[in-house]
């Protein structure tokens, strides 16, 4: 079984067909990559995976479950998180504070209980804070924990968000150009992080690039949109040796 | 024939909203601030004519000029002092706030210099009501040029804003600061002129309003401030030809409501009919629905 | 790491509950002394008032980051319900157990009102949301104006036209007479009262906004869109920080109204004018900076009356202060003038680690 199976997603803006018959299978454990020129379509796929769009035809399931039009909020708790290309960071919470909104349905207490201070939200906010802070040491940010999430330099922004995204506990990660701003020694250690992901949480990774040394080096299967349609799909090797797709991207 | 002399009157009322709620929102959609003390510039430029025409008898086309003179250098003052300063502020809300701290100055200077006592406008209208239908239906003077007035001001202003280089101006830097500017635009000038403009209409609609309803307080532009502004929301803030519309339907509404419902919920009314609007078309009539880009 | 972090921010806090007892105590030995005036002594209750509105307007502006112009409707709608309940009750409880509940009516009531405010307004944006929290503010006031309610043997009587309309028997009474209002409401509070009531906001206030919900809200005023993809849900917790906000505005309500001998819904205590001059408590206090709504509160409602002696220039005075305040805290100009002042005579390098929710 795989764990996204995507079949037939269209989408229309106005006259415009944004994505076109767009089918993807993604197995559990996989790093995928989508890919395509600017203004392909890629950032519309990951808002119709993640509820911000509703598909005008086709279907999304998640592990055999319908997710197809759902609600933002319904889908992260269906299993699948997101990071966006312009970083959305909770500017004026600290560093801590961001992941901890991330394991918001995942740890409870009442309005009540947290207005009276009684004793569930001091045990908790304990818990909350151990597993935030765990989350954080894997992206070694823990050191960071009580800085303001806007006082980060640009490439810890971007492992914040990652981690904020982890705290939901998804099955399916979708990273929105993780790399973009980076410079290749970041985007080295960016790559580390996301095989990281991948094996110390059991996750499923999608994502958006146009770093081709990230999407060669770790992608082990590739999409390629061009127009809002699939050019090519399949081994990252393969479709990246494809004439068409050369053609399309005319270079990196 | 009561209900057209009704409507006439509505029409007449929405005419100086409308040319109050263009300054609003040309102000917004320009400079992308609420100006809380539009409404005061309103009752400046009505104590100007007052001042010229009854405290010294002087002839109210002067009054008029005088007033428009005045509250255009007083919106590029107020523009260049204590707006500028927080074009770039960290929140919006602080030049929202400082505009209602310039909307209380202009009222205690209003009521230091003239005292709190009503004063009786006169009406600069020398023109003789029109009777129609045997008499039945009266239409007033005032209520004839005003009409005339807001029609030729929106006119003006919309050939202006699509046709003339200023114009053109001012819907770049609206749509895109950063970007006029790099386009060669003088962003700074081009804003001093929309507060240039809006003053100037504050001070016609300021005559208009005390003409028709000729008393005059310091307090008298703060009400019909904040109609215009729901007025110019109402018909989608930021939009001139939403502002005329917005702005005409409101006095309709409020005429209406005040003759037929209660004078007492006029107002509330109003404001009634604002909000369902709003819930059905969440950016006014003709506001443009700007999604947020994810 | 967890211990000392709870502890930094808790101990913010209690600076604010400290500062207010301070507050408390002063003002109570400059009564004993009698070194306070009696204009002076008349302020404190609507300090406390003020104080209580600011700081809950401020969870609606500076923690959830929506813009209401209509704060003062929900002031209206508490004022009025604890009023009419505790007239009504009057003589049937003992007072301190009467106050009690019309405050918790006050609060209920306006708390509904939020909620159903609410539901419409807060899927509008920004400036849109705004002049619709103004509307419903006015139409509150308005609508209050226009009420009659009366009571008698049969029970309750309710009208919009006049008290005639409502057909009281002989021995009925008029509790809320439209324009009039409502007379002869108990005096029950007092200073004490609304320094308590000050202190219960700010408990709730403050542990609300450190917690899991207070994240939550915080979440969707920084980034809304971020906040629906973590899975917050958007709507109950905007609907959460607005009618909590709402309920506190309503117990300041009736707190001003146990304090008056008539109340009624003018514009000037219940209209827009009421609204904006909180709005500029918080602003000038800091958005979001509980702390600095109280003290912004205190300082702009004592400051035209320490004008008084300047009577007729004291109004404009007080507008210039705002403006030039204004200016001077938020100007980008200014505040990187104050920067550079701090780096001369301040040469520690102020690493921003954590600015405090206060």
């Amino acid at each position: 079984m795989s764990l996204l199976e995507v079949r037939n997603l269209t989408i229309s803006f106005g006259g415009l067909r944004a994505v076109d018959d767009f089918n993807i299978e993604i197995k559990k454990g996989q790093l995928y990559g989508l890919i395509g020129p600017n203004g392909a379509g890629k950032t519309t796929v990951f808002n119709l995976l993640t509820g911000v769009y509703k598909p005008n035809e086709g279907i999304i399931k998640l592990e055999d479950k319908d997710i197809t039009g759902l609600k933002t909020i319904d889908i992260n708790k269906a299993g699948i998180a997101r990071t966006f290309q312009n970083i959305r960071l909770f500017k004026e919470l600290t560093v801590l504070d961001n992941v901890k909104v991330g394991l918001h349905n995942h740890y409870h207490y009442s309005t009540i209980e947290g207005i009276l201070r009684l004793p569930k939200y001091y045990k908790v906010e304990k818990e909350m804070d151990e597993r935030a802070m765990e989350l954080l040491k894997v992206f070694e940010l823990d050191g960071e924990a009580e800085y303001l999430a806007s006082n980060l330099p640009y490439g810890k922004q971007r492992k914040l968000e990652i981690a904020r995204a982890l705290a939901t506990d998804p099955k399916l990660l979708l990273l929105d150009e993780p790399a973009a701003g980076m410079n290749p020694n970041e985007t080295g250690e960016l790559m580390d992080t996301i095989r990281f992901v991948r094996d110390k949480f059991d996750m499923t990774i999608l994502l958006i690039e146009h770093d081709m040394k990230l999407v060669s080096g770790i992608c082990e299967e590739l999409t390629v949109l061009n127009f809002g349609r699939i050019l090519a799909q399949g081994q990252t090797g393969t479709v990246l040796n494809d004439p068409q797709v050369i053609t399309a991207y005319l270079g990196e | 024939m009561s209900f057209i002399s009704y409507l006439i009157n509505g029409i007449s009322l929405g005419s100086v909203y409308a040319i109050i709620a263009l300054g609003y929102t040309m102000v917004y959609g320009i400079a992308k601030m609420l100006n809380f003390a539009h409404g005061d510039v309103i009752m400046v430029g009505s104590f100007a004519v007052f001042t010229i025409v009854s405290t010294l008898g002087l002839p109210p086309i002067l009054g008029i000029l005088v007033a428009v003179v005045v509250c255009t250098i007083l919106g590029m003052a107020i523009e260049r002092v204590a707006y500028k300063p927080l074009r770039n502020a960290a929140s919006p809300l602080a030049v929202l706030i400082t505009a209602i701290g310039v909307s209380y100055l202009l009222q205690n200077v209003a009521l230091l210099i003239f005292g709190a006592n009503t004063k009786s406008f006169t009406s600069v209208v020398t023109i003789s009501p029109l009777k129609l239908a045997d008499g039945q239906l009266m239409i007033s003077g005032e209520t004839i040029v005003t009409i005339i007035a807001g029609i030729v001001i929106m006119i003006c202003l919309t050939l202006f804003v699509n046709k003339s280089k200023a114009g053109q101006a001012m819907l770049a830097v609206s749509e895109d600061k950063g970007a006029a500017q790099l386009m060669g635009i003088n962003v700074n000038g081009t804003i001093a002129l929309t507060f240039a403009i809006g003053s100037a209409l504050a001070a016609i609609a300021g005559v208009l309003l005390c003409s028709a309803y000729p008393s005059l307080t310091p307090y008298t532009g703060a009400m019909p401030g904040i109609k215009a502004f729901v007025a110019a929301v109402f018909g989608g803030i930021g939009s001139i030809p939403g502002a005329m519309i917005g702005g005409i339907l409101l006095g309709i509404i409020e005429i209406l409501g005040k003759a037929y419902i209660s004078s007492q919920m006029a107002d509330a009314i109003v404001f009634a009919v604002l909000i369902i609007v709003l819930l059905v078309k969440p950016t006014g009539i003709l506001g443009k629905n700007i999604q947020e880009k994810v | 790491m967890k211990k000392l972090r709870m502890t930094k921010t808790a101990k913010n806090n209690f600076v604010t509950y400290f500062i207010v007892l301070i507050a408390y105590i002063v003002v109570q030995m400059l009564l004993k002394t009698g070194h306070m005036s009696s204009l002076m002594e008349g302020l404190l209750v609507p300090l406390c008032i003020y104080v209580m509105l600011a700081i809950s307007l401020n969870l609606t502006v500076g923690i959830l980051g929506e813009l209401s112009l209509g704060h003062a409707g929900f002031m209206c709608v508490g004022a009025f319900s604890g009023a009419f309940f505790s007239k009504c009750m009057d003589g049937a409880m003992p007072n301190g157990i009467r106050f009690l509940v019309a405050l918790l009516i006050g609060a209920a009531v306006a708390g509904i009102f939020g909620i159903l405010i609410g539901i419409p307004v807060l899927r509008l944006k920004g400036d849109y949301l705004a002049i619709v929290t103004l509307a419903f503010g006015e139409i509150i006031k308005n609508l209050v104006n226009v009420l009659y309610i009366g009571k008698d043997n049969n029970g309750f009587h309710f009208s919009m036209k006049d008290s005639i309309s409502l057909h009281l028997g002989e021995e009925g009474q008029v509790i809320v007479n439209g324009a009039q209002g409502i007379t002869g409401t108990p005096h029950d509070a007092g200073f004490t009262v609304g320094i308590l009531l000050i202190f219960l906001s700010l408990f709730i206030i403050l542990n609300l906004i450190n917690s899991r919900d207070g994240r939550a809200i915080m979440s969707i005023r920084d980034n809304r869109i971020a906040a629906e993809s973590t899975g917050i849900n958007i709507t109950k917790y905007k609907l959460m920080a607005f009618s909590i906000s709402a309920a506190i505005a309503g117990v300041a309500g009736v707190l001003y109204a146990h304090n008056l001998s008539t109340l009624t819904a003018l514009p000037k205590n219940f209209g827009y004018n009421m609204s904006i001059m909180i709005l500029v408590f918080v602003v000038l206090g800091g958005i979001g900076n509980i702390r600095g709504s109280i003290i912004s509160a205190v300082i702009l409602t004592l400051l035209p009356e320490l004008l008084r002696g300047l009577s007729d220039y004291r109004m404009l005075i007080y507008a210039i202060v705002l403006i030039a305040m204004m200016l001077f805290n938020w100007s980008p100009k200014a505040i990187e003038w104050k920067d550079k002042i701090k780096e001369k005579y301040f040469s520690k390098v102020s690493f921003r680690k954590e600015k405090e929710v206060k």
